[in-house]
């Protein structure tokens, strides 16, 4: 049995302690909102926070985060910067399939939470990591910035 | 039959009005397809007793915006908030929900606006006659006296007022009207307008539903594993071995591939990767791409069937002042959605059950009958969200694969392709050779052209009756049409398949992506041989083609087209007609001196006619630039000992948003039929990208990808 605190909520689950967070998220504890994009951390579809940190779940064995807060896109809207994100992502219609989007609004939230007015370059080098296939990036940046207040530039 | 379109009104179940109306369509390719039936409605608007709008959806939503732009066009005419109409999926049935262009349920081509515009009004239009009817006979007035208004019809000279729920079990009952008119563009207040996507609280906040979310009591997870070569057998898996993994329920041997059950997708990996299985590489042992590059360019030599002869380009090339000829390829690609392919099954004697998204549930449904023998009622397709379509899901083969599994497992389980799986078993972009020579005077402008293309017919596989005369319109699209202004003009095409075992299909801009980058390289090449500026060459031979003028001349304009940039700088300029579209683009590229090409700056000007939803035009002109920018600067399939040799998005490149350019999409409004504007976005970039690298660097890319071709020669 391993000790998982997600989303506030401790729970025991019974998974072999090198299980990838990913997996017992999605398979054992049926919280879907957590995508599988490619099993070895290069997507960015499976970011989850652990205390507050983005983390790539698939790479990431449940026993990293016994003792540890685990948040996923279920709940992130309760921070004040997963709400900004997502209500920036609605506002500027960021999704498109939406598949990557909450691995997206994960890397958003951390980013956002850990600098409140990131640059183009902050933005670059936090969101890299997120591989969006609709190629919704430039609506990506735009809403990182709505959210922190920051003016978007003119192309 | 003729008229176009059919409607039926019924009560629905529960009360309330159930509307069907039938999209016209595709004559041909109805008849074959459902020659023996009648026509029927083939899409669903219901509205109940509480006034709620239900709007079963022909098409699926795989991010290109149709979950909003067709309600919008019901909405506008039907008088109703377009923001509470509920969308469902629609089930399976290729009569039913037939795609007016295509003839069967069928998302893609980017036909949903182009398919709907008229007939999705027709039937909101319609809905709101018969509701106002209802209540002009139920306050025996003139209904001529009433209007509809957000869900609610009004009587103005006595200010009485129903909503739509009131009325709907009086309207189920009056007959259909003949024709009803359709609101003037003048008078449109939703189409037109940028409207919030309906389809986006759920992808923000986890809740949206793909087909891999599917969960069900008792489901078991499996990961697939198909021979790594082409056509290839399994000889032998370690069962014990795979089953010693702690939960590890099963090995599911099929003659091509594996399957691991487990009770979680880990445990399944976990285990396969314990069956290590062993497998017969079989005919295709020692294939690689040069063995299909070469039977490509030896199939080239040979003359094809003819797409388009207007005059003698043979005699006027070889009588002509100067010849330039140029041969152009671009590689196998798999599409890489974010979702990995899977599908989740659940098979008993009398029924199969299937959670997956798909661009085409009707005929996924029609192959698991011709798979299981069981009837249309008893194979039940649910369909999801689609976690990016891009062509992939336009094809059954994964479901195929998933009820193969299914049949020898108790219980519903869900297939799962890993990323490399799915990466190295795709069904792939077809590898295409173009052979373009023409004839110029001695001022440069072209007198002749020729165009020779050579690849795999997605057609005579996926839907042999759309081949006409021996071509395929696919595979010479946006060549066989190229719209510049040449006396002579010969097109034709060589039909060469990869090796069996190697499937091709569709890909997002289908043939247009591979037409216009041919195009739109050479006639970049001609501007260049004639030492002039590709812009004003292109201007010149598009003589009366103003709306290719204009979009060309705009994005020109917007890129401060002509002004110097410092070296290692240029700007590429592209245009695209496709989809019953209008595209250019000016791509700007900056090339370090190690050969990296970074696109810096992207104008996009798109004539798309009529615009529904503007917003979702700028977003998939985005998309569109995005996705093929990654395929032209780093996509490719290659195949080594008969296997693909790329495996997951380290070696199979997409751009990041580091990466990505600054995009400035702008809109040419007018009142021409509406424009498809999924695909045309990829397919204009990537000959811009390459002709600005050509402007960068004097390097002309005539190979995709671009790769390191645009290093400099130490």
């Amino acid at each position: 049995m391993i000790r998982l605190n997600v989303n506030g909520k401790p729970g025991d689950i019974d998974v072999a302690k090198d299980t990838p967070l990913l997996w017992a998220l999605r398979d054992v504890l049926n919280m879907t909102g957590t995508k599988f994009g490619c099993g070895a951390g290069l997507c960015g579809a499976c970011t989850i926070q652990i205390d507050g940190q983005p983390t790539r779940s698939c790479i990431t064995p449940v026993s990293a985060a016994v003792g540890k807060r685990v948040t996923t896109i279920e709940a992130i809207g309760a921070t004040p910067a997963g709400k900004k994100v997502q209500a920036a992502w609605l506002a500027l219609n960021v999704p498109q399939c939406g598949y990557c989007q909450s691995g997206q609004i994960m890397s958003a939230s951390a980013l956002l939470a850990a600098n409140a007015k990131p640059s183009d370059a902050d933005i670059d080098s936090a969101m890299a990591g997120n591989i969006c296939r609709c190629g919704t990036y430039p609506r990506i940046r735009a809403a990182i910035k709505k959210a922190a207040g920051v003016p978007e530039t003119e192309a | 039959m003729n008229r176009r379109h059919f409607l039926t009104a019924t009560s629905a179940i529960g009360g309330g009005v159930l509307l069907g109306f039938g999209l016209p369509t595709r004559g041909e390719i109805r008849d074959t397809l459902t020659s023996d039936a009648p026509f029927a409605p083939n899409a669903f608007l219901r509205i109940d007793r509480a006034g709620k709008v239900t709007f079963v959806m022909p098409m699926i939503e795989m991010g290109q915006g149709t979950y909003t732009s067709l309600p919008m066009l019901i909405a506008e005419e039907l008088e109703v908030d377009v923001d509470k109409v509920a969308i469902e999926h629609s089930p399976p049935d290729d009569k039913v929900y037939a795609n007016p262009l295509i003839g069967a349920q069928l998302t893609g081509g980017s036909t949903a606006i182009r398919g709907t515009y008229v007939p999705l009004r027709q039937a909101g239009a319609t809905a709101r006659v018969m509701l106002v009817t209802a209540a002009a006979q139920r306050w025996n007035v003139d209904p001529s006296t009433c209007r509809a208004q957000n869900g609610v019809v009004v009587h103005a000279p006595s200010g009485r007022k129903l909503g739509y729920g009131a009325l709907v079990d009086a309207a189920a009952k009056l007959p259909v009207p003949e024709k009803v008119a359709l609101k003037e563009p003048a008078d449109f207040k939703l189409i037109g307008t940028p409207h919030r996507r309906l389809d986006t609280t759920g992808k923000v906040n986890g809740s949206a539903k793909f087909g891999i979310d599917t969960r069900l009591p008792g489901m078991k997870f499996a990961v697939v594993a198909a021979s790594p070569t082409f056509g290839g057998r399994l000889v032998s898996v370690d069962e014990a071995k795979a089953k010693a993994v702690s939960g590890v329920s099963q090995v599911v041997r099929l003659d091509d591939a594996v399957a691991i059950v487990a009770n979680h997708t880990w445990s399944a990996k976990q285990g396969l990767a314990a069956a290590a299985p062993q497998w017969d590489a079989g005919p295709n042992a020692k294939l690689s791409t040069v063995d299909i590059v070469a039977q490509l360019a030896r199939a080239s030599e040979k003359p094809g069937a003819v797409a388009r002869h207007d005059g003698d380009a043979a005699a006027a090339i070889a009588g002509a002042a100067r010849k330039v000829d140029a041969i152009y390829e671009q590689p196998f690609l798999a599409h890489a959605a974010m979702e990995p392919m899977n599908c989740t099954v659940h098979m008993t004697k009398e029924s199969c059950d299937i959670w997956v998204g798909t661009q085409i549930p009707g005929m996924t449904q029609a192959a698991v009958m011709e798979l299981t023998g069981l009837t249309r009622a008893q194979v039940r397709i649910h369909n999801h969200l689609l976690g990016g379509g891009f062509g992939r899901r336009l094809e059954y083969d994964g479901t195929v694969r998933a009820v193969q599994i299914a049949r020898q497992v108790r219980g519903p389980v869900q297939v799962i392709w890993t990323r490399e799986e799915d990466i190295q078993h795709d069904m792939y972009r077809p590898y295409y050779y173009d052979r373009l020579s023409a004839g110029v005077d001695a001022q440069g402008k072209a007198v002749a052209w020729s165009h020779r293309i050579t690849g795999s017919s997605i057609v005579a596989r996926y839907f042999p009756p759309w081949l006409k005369d021996g071509v395929d319109p696919d595979a010479v699209e946006a060549s066989a049409n190229q719209p510049y202004g040449i006396s002579n003009i010969h097109v034709d095409w060589v039909a060469q398949e990869p090796p069996s075992g190697i499937t091709t299909s569709w890909w997002r801009g289908v043939g247009a992506t591979r037409g216009t980058f041919a195009v739109e390289s050479f006639v970049d090449e001609l501007a260049a041989n004639a030492k002039q500026d590709p812009l004003a060459y292109r201007v010149a031979l598009l003589d009366k083609n103003t709306r290719a003028k204009a979009v060309l001349q705009l994005a020109a304009a917007q890129s401060g087209w002509g002004k110097p940039l410092p070296a290692g700088q240029g700007r590429g300029i592209a245009l695209c007609i496709g989809f019953g579209s209008f595209i250019a683009q000016v791509v700007q590229v900056s090339v370090d001196k190690d050969g990296t090409v970074n696109p810096t700056y992207v104008w996009c000007v798109v004539d798309c006619g009529v615009q529904v939803n503007p917003d979702t035009i700028r977003a998939q002109m985005e998309s569109g630039i995005v996705f093929g920018l990654s395929a032209a600067l780093h996509g490719q399939i290659t195949i080594k000992d008969g296997r693909v040799e790329q495996t997951n998005f380290g070696d199979y490149r997409v751009l990041r948003i580091n990466e990505t350019p600054r995009i400035r999409v702008d809109l040419v409004k007018n009142l021409e039929a509406p424009g498809g504007i999924g695909e045309p976005g990829t397919s204009c970039v990537m000959p811009a990208l390459t002709n600005a690298i050509f402007a960068a660097t004097a390097k002309r890319i005539r190979k995709l990808p671009v790769g390191e071709q645009a290093r400099t020669e130490a």
